[in-house]
């Protein structure tokens, strides 16, 4: 139980280090230099350009020997001070991200649970019978095949642009502003719906898929012959196979997050809803360097929580793993 | 008379036609009988028995009757059987030791299997624990996961589950396979204990093993190649086997344990023939011997003496060549 | 045939915890991973006649290319994939005849609806939507090829070694597999070419490539690890063959279904992938992609303008190849695999 642990957090914080490195490494592995190009926008102010290159220079360390700049970069993700804005100048990295990420929260987290529940017990009944598995699957496959941002799009035109029925555009009205009241939440559930949809739906073919197969397999495994040979009826293999194939799905989920993250932040975009996936797009676009940075380890830091909360979870839920690790009587 | 088998055919469908995998078999297994079925890997004699139980996707049931305390078991109605299956006949599976699922405790898997007969678990929870000791269990398994037991403690329970419900036929299905020699003489003993306490009535071991038979078994019935072969007490198939394969199958057994699957046949020329194509006559005959013109034709399975079954043309009571008789390495024993 | 009695054994691995399937590709959420136990199992003799199984062991190869023969025509997966993935293989090939505009030529009328002289439309600035569709298939098709092969070579590469060699060896790469799964291929392709400001297309599949490998070294250091230890890899060894002969003639051509099984889904993966970079602005500039003309389409505001053919046309299309690989994976596999053919 301590080594398992022991030895997911080593990966884990490896990964960390690894990411951080990538995330440091990059723009000074990259040909040219990063800055002049944020810096050219600035063409037009050549005093606001020379007092940002002051001052990036200073931030980025690039007056500094490499060993220290690295050094300087984890003493900043230590005290979580990211840098700066460019875009949002004179906001802290940390601050801006921090604005944007309840709403992709809002977004993804019931978005990936409602699709796994219901995506399991999709694939559950294609396993189950052949008229429901001749129609789930194919399109199953056909949703696994469909690009994000391309499902956000005809959702987007037809119920937003075409019919007006919902919003399809930012995360509440324009003008309005975040506050607690009962018209704020309704604007805001309202412009939640359509991206909510697009990830949700996008989700489902992956879990229906995984689900029959994983059922086909349990079916064919020797308890349910057994049971089958006792004559049980197939209502109780049925149950016993969806649970012990619900489990092995949990680490499904672990390995889906990487998904997950780049529907979320192509929806994000589609519906230009203001979370941490369109903050990451607009750094992109604006060379914000300091907010790239912020906005992938973010991601990273949010990929690796999920990995090691799935892995408790998995633990605790799946007898065959809980007792073999802690041998006692959950 | 507990099982009676009348003309049993059990094809299997496969892309090159129908294997016959059981062709035209009868028998009859008495109460309190434990019968063995021995044969090579192939014969059929698995899908016998398994068959009985019930027929999975590929197995098909082609012809015959099998009766169970004289009422014929409607094998190749899933549902109907359904009724009658874990009640009155039950099977301690090849898999025993993986039979269980592992993310139910023992108790639950116990408690939805009783359910589907619609026995109340709190009814048998003290037979199931008495069982249980006498298989040496403590009856804190009940509340373990099969993960937490060994292998052995695995078959143990799941052959005190499948009796439970003390039925007529049990089916146990190379039991003694995975199991180091001391364990196979354990599980042997079970099997003899449940038969005299009553918990079944009659039992059907397939085994590749030949001593556990010798060991555990009142008959044994040689199969070669979907064909019953010979049938008579255990002692008899030992020591006095009459059928030419029965003879070359116990004397390539240099020593007791010795599985014969493990081994090439020395004894017999050539390997058993597809099912999908069997040679008309006696199976055995391009194999044998002692063949002749008459093994051509099909022998009977004929009685030659009071509970010795045998089908060879050798020993026909219908009419005994007397040349290829006196030919036979094994004296008759005077039986003829 | 050698035994009739029990055609279930050996195909049924012995049951325990997580079973096969659990270890996706990035892209497909999960599940189409094709069982490596179905491939794993020890077919042995038990299984040869009665339930075909694809076989590693030597013996009766006509009658198993005959049996896979079998079964391929008669699977609709199969054949529905393949036939919808080579529909687009021959648009991508022949397509540039069919059109008379060059994909990026402007008429400079502003947009026009579907018409007979231009099938799919023009786009905001006037350029034909088919021949654009027509060169963004061809584009699709080499990320797809470039970005499969190099991230099932890395993956052959990586779980190769470790399985093979074991050890040490097998420890590092192990650590190297578990980290670069974690990290999110999307997120990681949006930072580099982030800096990089546009990616081309072959570096954009060799990015695809380099990240997204992982989970096919791990299925196929599993595997290697059980054939590793198969008679006829002993004796290849014995005769004192290098250990990459080994591999390349003993055990890469017993898993070689599997390994296309593989491809195929990092093919898929690799265009959907790509069409993400595209999407968001970060793909090959001056040649038109699918996920590119998706970009062009949203932001210049296709949505609020109703120029429909210009997006729906490039997504349904990627849909429909990604969709057919998928198909013809998971036909392939049931063909492959006879656990999974009898539903």
């Amino acid at each position: 139980m301590r080594r398992y642990f022991l030895k997911k957090i080593s990966i884990y914080l490896l990964t960390f280090w690894v990411a951080v490195t990538i995330d440091w490494g990059i723009p000074r592995l990259m040909p040219g230099n990063p800055l002049q190009v944020f810096l050219l926008k600035f063409r037009a102010q050549p005093d606001a350009a020379k007092y940002l290159q002051a001052y990036f220079y200073k931030a980025f360390g690039f007056n500094e020997p490499l060993w220290k700049q690295y050094l300087y970069y984890w003493d900043g993700i230590f005290h979580w001070n990211l840098g700066v804005s460019m875009f949002y100048y004179p906001t802290p990295v940390a601050t801006v991200i921090g604005q944007h990420i309840f709403y992709t929260m809002g977004l993804l987290v019931p978005a990936i649970i409602c699709a796994y529940f219901v995506g399991n017990r999709l694939g559950a009944m294609a396993a189950r019978r052949k008229v429901l598995d001749n129609s789930i699957l194919p399109a199953s496959y056909l949703i696994s095949g469909t690009p994000y941002q391309w499902f956000a799009m005809l959702l987007a035109f037809f119920l937003g642009a075409l019919w007006h029925l919902l919003p399809e555009s930012n995360a509440f009205a324009f003008g309005t502003t975040p506050v607690w009241t009962w018209t704020f939440i309704g604007n805001f559930l309202e412009h939640w719906i359509l991206p909510f949809l697009s990830l949700f739906f996008i989700m489902l073919g992956g879990w229906a898929i995984g689900m029959r197969n994983l059922i086909i397999y349990e079916l064919e495994s020797d308890y349910a012959h057994w049971l089958q040979m006792l004559g049980s009826p197939a209502r109780l293999v049925r149950r016993y196979a969806y649970r012990n194939a619900v489990l092995p799905q949990l680490t499904g989920l672990a390995l889906a997050l990487g998904t997950f993250v780049a529907g979320q932040i192509v929806t994000e975009i589609v519906f230009n809803y203001q979370g941490v996936g369109l903050l990451f797009f607009n750094a992109i676009t604006n060379s914000d360097i300091f907010l790239m940075q912020g906005a992938f380890l973010l991601v990273i830091i949010g990929v690796l929580v999920a990995n090691f909360v799935i892995d408790i979870v998995y633990v605790l839920v799946d007898p065959r793993t809980r007792v073999s690790m802690m041998g006692a009587e959950g | 008379m507990s099982l009676r088998v009348e003309g049993l055919k059990i094809y299997y469908r496969t892309l090159y036609g129908d294997v016959k995998a059981v062709d035209d078999v009868s028998f009859t297994v008495d109460d309190g009988e434990i019968m063995g079925i021995a044969g090579e890997s192939g014969c059929g004699k698995s899908t016998l028995g398994n068959g009985i139980m019930r027929l999975d996707g590929r197995m098909r049931k082609v012809g015959g009757t099998v009766e169970l305390d004289g009422v014929e078991l409607p094998i190749g109605d899933d549902r109907a059987m359904d009724r009658l299956r874990y009640k009155e006949l039950s099977i301690i599976p090849q898999y025993a030791m993986s039979a269980l699922n592992p993310t139910r405790r023992i108790r639950t898997i116990t408690r939805d299997l009783l359910k589907t007969k619609k026995v109340r678990y709190s009814a048998e929870i003290e037979e199931f624990r008495r069982r249980l000791d006498l298989v040496g269990l403590d009856e804190k398994v009940l509340r373990q996961y099969p993960i937490e037991l060994s292998g052995g403690m695995k078959q143990r329970i799941v052959m005190v589950i499948s009796t439970l419900l003390n039925p007529s036929l049990l089916i146990a299905d190379e039991i003694t396979s995975a199991l180091d020699v001391s364990t196979q003489r354990a599980v042997g003993e079970m099997i003899i204990e449940f038969r005299d306490r009553g918990y079944v009535k009659s039992v059907m071991v397939i085994t590749h093993d030949l001593s556990i038979l010798a060991q555990i078994s009142t008959t044994i019935l040689v199969m070669y190649a979907g064909k019953l072969a010979e049938k008579a007490s255990a002692d008899t198939i030992i020591n006095a086997p009459l059928h030419p394969y029965t003879q070359l199958l116990i004397s390539s057994l240099p020593e007791v344990g010795v599985r014969y699957e493990d081994r090439v046949l020395s004894g017999i020329v050539g390997t058993p023939p597809s099912l999908l194509d069997p040679p008309e006559g006696c199976r055995f005959h391009d194999r044998c011997p002692f063949a002749f013109e008459r093994c051509h034709e099909e022998p009977p399975f004929d009685e030659v003496a009071p509970g010795h079954f045998v089908a060879c043309w050798l020993r026909s009571k219908s009419s005994v060549s007397a040349d290829a008789a006196a030919a036979a390495p094994v004296a008759d024993g005077g039986e003829g | 045939m050698t035994d009739a009695d029990a055609p279930a054994e050996g195909m049924r691995p012995a049951s325990g915890t997580a079973p096969a399937g659990s270890d996706p590709p990035p892209v497909l959420a999960h599940g189409t991973a094709p069982d490596p136990d179905g491939m794993a199992a020890q077919p042995g003799a038990a299984t040869e006649a009665v339930a075909p199984v694809s076989s590693p062991l030597p013996g009766a190869p006509k009658r198993r290319r005959h049996e896979f023969l079998y079964f391929a025509v008669r699977n609709k997966k199969l054949l529905v994939g393949i036939s919808v993935v080579g529909f687009f293989v021959l648009v991508a090939i022949f397509g540039p005849w069919l059109t008379s505009y060059a994909p990026l030529a402007t008429g400079n009328t502003g947009w026009h609806p579907p018409s007979g002289r231009h099938w799919l439309g023009t786009t905001y600035f006037d350029e034909d939507v088919f021949s654009q569709v027509v060169y963004g298939i061809r584009a699709s098709f080499e990320v797809g090829v470039l970005g499969g092969c190099f991230s099932v070579l890395l993956g052959m590469l990586v779980g190769f070694t470790a399985g093979y060699r074991g050890g040490w060896m097998d420890e590092i790469l192990n650590l190297v597999t578990n980290v670069v799964i974690v990290i999110p291929l999307f997120a990681m392709l949006l930072i580099i070419g982030g800096y990089l400001h546009q990616l081309s297309l072959l570096w954009e599949a060799a990015l695809i490539g380099m990240f997204s490998w992982p989970w096919a070294a791990r299925a196929i250091r599993a595997q290697t690890f059980t054939l590793k230890n198969r008679e006829f890899v002993g004796l290849a060894r014995l005769s004192g063959e290098s250990s990459s002969k080994i591999i390349w003639r003993e055990i890469a051509p017993n898993m070689s279904s599997y390994l296309m099984l593989t491809f195929i889904l990092l093919f898929g993966g690799a265009i959907l992938t790509a069409s993400f970079i595209d999407f968001v602005g970060l793909g090959p500039q001056g040649v038109v992609t699918l996920g590119t003309m998706m970009n062009n389409a949203f932001f210049w505001d296709a949505l609020d303008l109703h120029i429909w053919w210009w997006f729906l046309p490039p997504g349904a299309i990627i849909t429909c190849i990604v969709g057919g690989l998928y198909l013809t994976n998971a036909g392939l596999d049931e063909v492959f695999n006879p656990k999974l053919r009898s539903l």
